[in-house]
């Protein structure tokens, strides 16, 4: 068995935790989206059952959630990009690392910049629900 | 410099012997494969603008209700494209999820149940959520809506 990871099936670093995360990520947001149909269904049984269910998504709990939701899915998309760009892009195998840096920056400004206006309207709601 | 070139092994149809199992699948994987990338850009746009419309703009969350969902749907651009975003997320994670069966699950028994378990799942999913949009009324009593007037 090497000792360097390089020369196993999972050669780990950049490439296996993209994966990885990629993987996760995936799985969290398929399930909330099964969830999330079946919740907006409620808007055909009746308004008060679609206001009673969706309001428990405006509870700070709840927002603090959103925004882990809402981080996975910026990861899966950015870094969804960043797998188009390397299939399809000629360069793309070899900067594949550089690529997901980017990503990883991206991903850090669209989620600090989601999380500061999510919750403070989500926490500090101006006509104090 | 002279260099021979040599015909990479896998640039022609390979002979039917070196085949291990018949091609009857056709190229579905490849197609699955293209559509992830293909519907990846479009769920990008689609589910962006959505958390953008339903989370960052006027109250936020707490501007979400049957109200907020009726005068969504009263267009038919938004009724377009939560149809779209709910088809490609389904398709899209319901093969992405394939996939991870695939990987973990060994035994055929296990993939089939699991496999059987997610297809029915992705079914009612999209045929609930496409009667939804359908058959959705934005109009109750009292409503201001323009299209209820």
């Amino acid at each position: 068995m090497s000792k360097t990871s390089s020369g196993t099936l999972y050669r780990g670093r950049e490439g296996m935790w993209s994966w990885v995360g990629h993987r996760v990520t995936g799985v969290v947001i398929f399930f909330f989206l099964l969830v999330h149909v079946l919740d907006t269904s409620l808007v055909r049984v009746s308004p008060g059952a679609y206001d009673a269910v969706i309001s428990t998504y405006q509870n700070p709990l709840m927002a603090v959630g959103e925004l882990g939701l809402v981080a996975a899915i910026l990861f899966h998309a950015f870094n969804g990009l960043r797998l188009i760009l390397v299939d399809f892009w000629k360069q793309g195998p070899k900067y594949h690392r550089q690529l997901l840096w980017g990503v990883l920056a991206v991903w850090a400004v669209a989620t600090i910049g989601f999380a500061i206006r999510h919750l403070s309207l989500a926490l500090f709601p101006a006509g104090g629900h | 410099m002279t260099t021979t070139e040599f015909a990479a092994p896998r640039t022609g149809r390979i002979d039917a012997k070196y085949n291990r199992m018949p091609s009857k699948g056709g190229n579905f994987e490849m197609l699955a494969w293209l559509f992830m990338r293909i519907s990846g850009v479009f769920l990008v746009v689609l589910i962006f603008g959505h958390l953008f419309t339903n989370l960052l703009v006027d109250e936020g969350v707490h501007g979400i209700d049957f109200g907020f969902v009726a005068g969504k749907w009263a267009d038919p651009v938004w009724q377009f494209w939560d149809l779209a975003m709910l088809w490609l997320a389904m398709l899209h994670g319901t093969n992405g999820v394939r996939t991870i069966i695939n990987d973990y699950a060994d035994k055929d028994r296990t993939r089939f149940w699991l496999k059987l378990v997610l297809y029915f799942a992705t079914i009612v999913i999209v045929v609930l959520g496409t009667l939804v949009i359908f058959t959705f009324d934005p109009c109750i009593p009292g409503s201001t809506l323009e299209v209820c007037k």
